[in-house]
């Protein structure tokens, strides 16, 4: 039986309807969910506690059937620390990215729609935090505050929410520009319902893009500052973290490096696949 | 009797720009009597648009007074021009644009309806749609689509049910069939015709197509550069051009007839001058058969030469 949770012309049945339809989605889809489900589930499949014993005797094992993914250098089991590791990555990617999608979203809105001395003074503010880099300045904010998993996911997501206002604000400048914005004031809509109504459904689907891309650039970032030991703490597993551990072990046991590598690769590809389809799905126009 | 629902009075809007100001619309006087239409013709960026605009100030005027039915719209704000804004609205020329595109036809109808609460219930409200798109010619199987699938005439027919949704008394028109081709334009003229009569409504009717114009108008009013040159009745106005340029724009009407196939086309000499910064005086003058000395101080105000017919020319 077919389970029915919402009428049958929803609006997100339509949306759902043509995202199926996309291969490429689907798959990303798919990948996503299989990486979710072990992070959801990470304490079922493994025990956190097999991913921090470190037994001396098992060090730098090849992969086996008792340890799929072999063990590091510690003689930690690897599998359970790429899977408690996916909880770390997936956490800071999702929150950060859309943490700055909220903040830099209203504040490239407010300053595309409204202008003026606003505008002006978010952006210089925003270009004075973009001429920073940005590994350089999260290890400022970092230094400042202390590391720890709350002052990194602060850390990168000030690092990320210039580029994400500059985007907004972008788009919404392009798409206020239409006719349909002056049909909407002359009969009396309130700026609150054309910024949500009918500004920000049309200028989506960058935003959409940019907000799941960025999702893999926050992982990767999340891995540079966690390499650096500015990050997570150890013992934490966290994929960029175990890539710099493996790093030392290069050529002895290369197998380190594959696995949080081609996790990271994964996580990569799938959010930016579902983004892409979930743009294609929101656009009434590219309905067949 | 024939009182006047629109009276715009030395209307002016400026645009600041580098070298100074754009004159889009300078010191231009007019009316329009009630269930009436007046035809604004010009060339492209004499300012038709921007006036029509100015007048629902969807942009703000720089000086001058828009009074609707004797209350001066440029003074309001706030709660006072919104309910203005019910009996006001606007028909854009481009039927695309101007429609959301990611709204469906009923939505877009009934968005109007939605936002000034109308009616107490959406049943209602969807009711009404259905009433409205059956008056503009739409047919109710296109209720669940979008804009994008549909052709220029529905497009523009959505956005006449859109207008007409909330009962206004004045629309203003501006040039609602240039993007459709012949055919469509004979039959959304006809619509807007056929509500004027069913509504009461009162046009202003901003086109650059004289033939349309002399179909649709009961008034004509000439605009060469942000000025107001000429305005009369629409008769008189083909019959009895008075001001230069009109009797320019006229001649430019191509005549149908194998006698005029090898006749060249009278065409004004020059360029248009630059509305920004210009000098006092007539706008035309430069390029003016009929050029005198006293046409440079001219401060050209229309003058009523003969009953309801308005020029603002000295020579005349």
């Amino acid at each position: 039986m077919k389970l029915k949770l919402l009428r049958d012309n929803h609006p997100l049945h339509e949306i759902w309807r043509r995202f199926k339809k996309n291969k490429a989605a689907m798959l990303g889809l798919g990948l996503l969910m299989i990486i979710l489900f072990l992070a959801i589930f990470a304490d079922l499949l493994m025990p956190y506690e097999k991913a921090i014993t470190q037994v001396g005797a098992n060090r730098l094992l090849t992969p086996s059937f008792e340890h799929p993914f072999g063990t590091d250098h510690l003689g930690r089991d690897f599998a359970a620390r790429v899977i408690h590791g996916s909880r770390y990555s997936l956490l800071i990617g999702i929150s950060t990215s859309f943490i700055s999608l909220i903040i830099g979203g209203l504040l490239g809105a407010f300053c595309g729609y409204y202008g003026g001395r606003f505008d002006n003074i978010v952006m210089r503010l925003m270009d004075v935090i973009m001429s920073v880099p940005p590994v350089l300045l999260s290890l400022a904010v970092v230094a400042a505050l202390g590391a720890n998993l709350r002052n990194l996911l602060i850390a990168i997501t000030v690092s990320c929410i210039p580029s994400t206002v500059r985007l907004v604000r972008s788009v919404v400048i392009s798409v206020a520009d239409q006719d349909y914005i002056e049909a909407a004031l002359s009969y009396n809509a309130s700026d609150f319902r054309i910024i949500l109504k009918y500004i920000l459904p049309n200028a989506m689907g960058p935003i959409i893009v940019n907000t799941t891309m960025s999702i893999a650039v926050m992982i990767l970032s999340a891995a540079g500052l966690s390499f650096i030991g500015m990050g997570v703490q150890p013992p934490a597993p966290e994929w960029g973290a175990l890539l710099s551990e493996a790093r030392q072990y290069m050529f002895k046991a290369p197998y380190l490096l594959y696995f949080p590598g081609i996790m990271i690769l994964i996580a990569a590809l799938s959010f930016n696949l579902v983004g892409d389809g979930l743009r294609d799905a929101l656009d009434p126009k590219l309905k067949n | 009797m024939n009182e006047n629902l629109i009276e715009i009075r030395h209307l002016k809007k400026y645009f600041p720009v580098k070298e100074g100001h754009l004159h889009a619309i300078d010191d231009v006087s007019l009316h329009i009597p009630k269930g009436e239409t007046l035809g604004v013709v010009g060339e492209s960026g004499c300012g038709k648009s921007t006036l029509g605009r100015t007048i629902l100030r969807l942009i703000e005027p720089t000086s001058g007074q828009v009074l609707y039915d004797g209350v001066d719209l440029t003074t309001l704000s706030g709660a006072e021009l919104s309910k203005v804004r019910k009996d006001m609205q606007i028909i854009f020329q481009d039927p695309y644009a101007s429609l959301n595109p990611r709204m469906t036809v009923r939505d877009l109808i009934a968005e109007p309806l939605l936002i000034n609460k109308v009616f107490k219930s959406k049943a209602l409200v969807y009711q009404e749609v259905d009433e409205l798109m059956a008056t503009v010619g739409l047919s109710k199987r296109l209720a669940s689509a979008y804009p994008h699938e549909l052709d220029g005439g529905r497009r523009q027919r959505i956005g006449i049910a859109r207008a007409i949704s909330m009962k206004p008394k004045f629309i203003v028109c501006d040039e609602p069939v240039s993007a459709l081709d012949v055919s469509i334009q004979a039959q959304i003229l006809n619509l807007l015709m056929d509500l004027q009569k069913d509504l009461g409504l009162t046009y202003m009717f901003i086109t650059h197509d004289l033939s349309v114009v002399r179909h649709i108008s009961t008034h004509i009013a000439v605009m060469y550069l942000g000025q107001c040159v000429e305005l009369c009745p629409s008769k008189e106005l083909f019959k009895n051009p008075l001001h230069p340029y009109t009797k320019a724009l006229l001649t430019a009407i191509p005549v149908p007839s194998s006698e005029m196939r090898h006749k060249k086309i009278e065409v004004v000499k020059g360029e248009v001058f630059s509305p920004i910064n210009p000098a006092p005086g007539c706008r035309f003058s430069a390029r003016c058969t009929e050029h005198k000395e006293s046409c440079k101080g001219y401060c050209s105000d229309l003058v009523e030469v003969e009953p309801g017919h308005f020029v603002a020319c000295p020579n005349i």
